[in-house]
């Protein structure tokens, strides 16, 4: 089968910044694929290529084999795009929301009734479908912004941060609702600044920075280059630092880094997610024979700023946090 | 979950069915805003009264025309101004919530976005014009001429909306942000109050005359002027009911032939 998505050599540049800068992606149909990078990592600029909303200033970009740019009519055809400001009218029902997008897809009255009431019954808003959207929670607009990408039964949804802003209930929700869809055969892309997200959606990772795809695999292969999970412990005295450093070091784990602020020692745990246990009970035990004081000690997913500093070997440069980190 | 049917394939839904769809959006939130229709009437009927109580006395008019039947045709008419402002407001809005995005990404044609836009904005600017000319009517105006060029004088008023809502939506386009569009559509004082609308040009010092007395408001309120209050107001203009209603629909013709192009160009490039 034919890639759904297919960029090459993709530039793009606002002013003085370079927001694409030539950035090449295969994403082949039939699966989830998610653009995982910081902020202005050129994220929203890529995906709104895909909706033909902006044209490359230097590439090519083909979207169900047609190019954006001469076939533009037939990627809209086949696309749904839900953004990152949910684009649904407060003075409308969700109904009458999603009335409106199907009959500009050209659908009957009839048809285009029928597919609001399935796509709302997916999202459970069926209920909810007869209240205007001006009532409704942030959960419920980001909900239906998605159902208003859906009732044109696209063949390619494009997520633009769907869940940025959400409380952790409403996330949890709106991942259902996409793996749902995902169920049915949809093609997804989903842009996302969080590692668990794409992590849970996808299939296929493609990691940006600076315009440019800096790695692209499943989870699980990205993972394991990255290192798995992190083992993070929080010391009491801050001298104790060096020492549980070297502890953490000698007991297998892979890079080490020190945060003097918060008084955290975090080591990245080699051997995949089956290691991560093991890790810990014998950082647990080491740690406790040197004799420190410990507040907490956890194992967790690595942030996304760990990513990049394992995957290019040098902190993302728009992430607060990693610069913040290199400084201290 | 039941399955979602795709429409058939063809390329671009049609320019009538869209339009249709945007117009019915656009109207709904006006409808839906029962703060913009209630201040909107208040305003509207305030300064009314204000003109008409408070400067009124102060305001001499040549041809013994009472001030009243002077004013209501100028308020009548730049009422579509000022409710056109809602339109740059409104454009800019869609364009900063998404609305323009997720238009844009869907199959149809460019100009739906513009066309709907336009026509529930003179839908809502029509609506508008009946509640200024119902309290005008209220406050003593009487209409002197006959009634079918009264009813005329009400259609150049809708035609004359229609024509500043192009001018509006590439302002609400330009600006980007309801703020910014609500201080660009501010322009509108200066060519309301420097014309024929609420006073006499005559009384204007010179050099001001000449911006007033040639400005296309100033020809839409005598159109409308005229049409209503017959002879007398043709006295007082100078020129004939069917100079001056070629001329202002010459000059709303040439802001749709302005404006429109200007707006599409900047849709397309937003």
């Amino acid at each position: 089968m034919a890639p759904i998505i297919e960029a090459r050599g993709l530039a793009k540049r606002f002013g003085k910044t370079q927001a694409l800068a030539g950035l090449d992606l295969t994403a082949e149909a039939g699966q989830v694929v998610a653009l995982l990078g910081p902020n202005g990592a050129g994220k929203t600029t890529f995906i709104r290529m895909v909706a033909t909303l902006l044209l490359p200033d230097q590439g090519e970009l083909r979207v169900g084999g047609y190019d954006v740019h001469r076939q533009a009519a037939e990627v809209r055809r086949i696309i749904g795009l839900a953004g990152q400001f949910a684009a649904i009218e407060p003075a409308m029902t969700g109904q009458e929301n999603l009335r409106m997008v199907a009959r500009l897809f050209g659908q009957s009255r009839r048809s285009a009734q029928a597919n609001a009431a399935a796509v709302l019954a997916a999202l459970g808003l069926t209920e909810a479908g007869d209240r205007l959207v001006r009532t409704y929670s942030g959960g419920m607009r980001r909900k239906l912004d998605l159902g208003a990408s859906l009732v044109g039964a696209p063949r390619l949804l494009l997520l633009d941060e769907p869940t940025t802003g959400l409380d952790p209930r409403s996330r949890i929700d709106l991942w259902d609702a996409i793996r749902t869809l995902v169920g049915q055969g949809t093609d997804v892309l989903l842009t996302t600044q969080y590692l668990d997200e794409a992590d849970n959606l996808a299939s296929h990772v493609v990691i940006i920075d600076h315009g440019r795809v800096v790695a692209s695999g499943t989870p699980s292969e990205l993972k394991g280059r990255v290192g798995g999970k992190v083992i993070e412990v929080h010391v009491r005295d801050r001298a104790d630092l060096p020492q549980v450093a070297q502890v953490l070091s000698r007991s297998g784990p892979g890079q080490v880094r020190i945060d003097q602020g918060t008084r955290q020692v975090g080591a990245s745990v080699k051997g995949g997610v089956e290691g991560g246990g093991r890790v810990l009970m014998e950082a647990l035990r080491a740690v406790e024979e040197a004799g420190v004081a410990v507040e907490d000690i956890a194992l967790r997913q690595p942030r996304l700023d760990e990513v990049f500093l394992a995957l290019t070997g040098q902190p993302d440069s728009a992430s607060p946090a990693a610069a913040g980190t290199s400084h201290r | 979950m039941a399955v979602i049917t795709a429409a058939p394939a063809t390329r671009t839904t049609r320019l009538g069915p869209s339009t249709l769809q945007i117009t019915y959006r656009t109207l709904l939130r006006y409808l839906r805003t029962p703060q913009l229709i209630v201040l909107g009437t208040i305003q509207g009927a305030m300064f009314l009264l204000i003109f008409r109580y408070v400067f009124g006395g102060a305001i001499p008019i040549d041809g013994g025309l009472p001030y009243v039947d002077f004013l209501v045709p100028g308020f009548i008419t730049t009422g579509v101004l000022f409710t056109g402002m809602n339109a740059a407001t409104g454009a800019a809005e869609d364009l900063q919530q998404g609305f323009v995005d997720r238009l844009r990404s869907l199959p149809v044609p460019r100009l739906c976005f513009l066309t709907g836009r336009a026509i529930a904005d003179t839908a809502w600017n029509t609506w508008g014009l009946a509640v200024t000319a119902a309290i005008g009517f209220a406050i003593g105006f009487r209409i002197h001429g006959s009634v079918p060029d009264a009813i005329a004088a009400f259609g150049l008023c809708v035609v004359f909306g229609f024509a500043f809502e192009w001018l509006f939506i590439w302002l609400g386009l330009m600006a980007g942000t309801p703020q910014a569009a609500q201080g660009m559509a501010l322009l509108v004082f200066p060519f309301t109050f420097v014309s024929s609308a609420y006073i006499p040009v005559s009384s204007m010092p010179g050099w001001l005359q000449a911006f007033a007395s040639h400005q296309p408001i100033t020809y839409m309120v005598d159109a409308v002027r005229s049409l209503t209050q017959g002879h007398a107001a043709e006295l007082l203009i100078g020129h004939s009911t069917g100079y001056l209603v070629s001329a202002s629909l010459l000059w709303a013709l040439g802001f749709v032939v302005v404006f429109a192009p200007l707006a599409a160009l900047k849709y397309k490039h937003s």
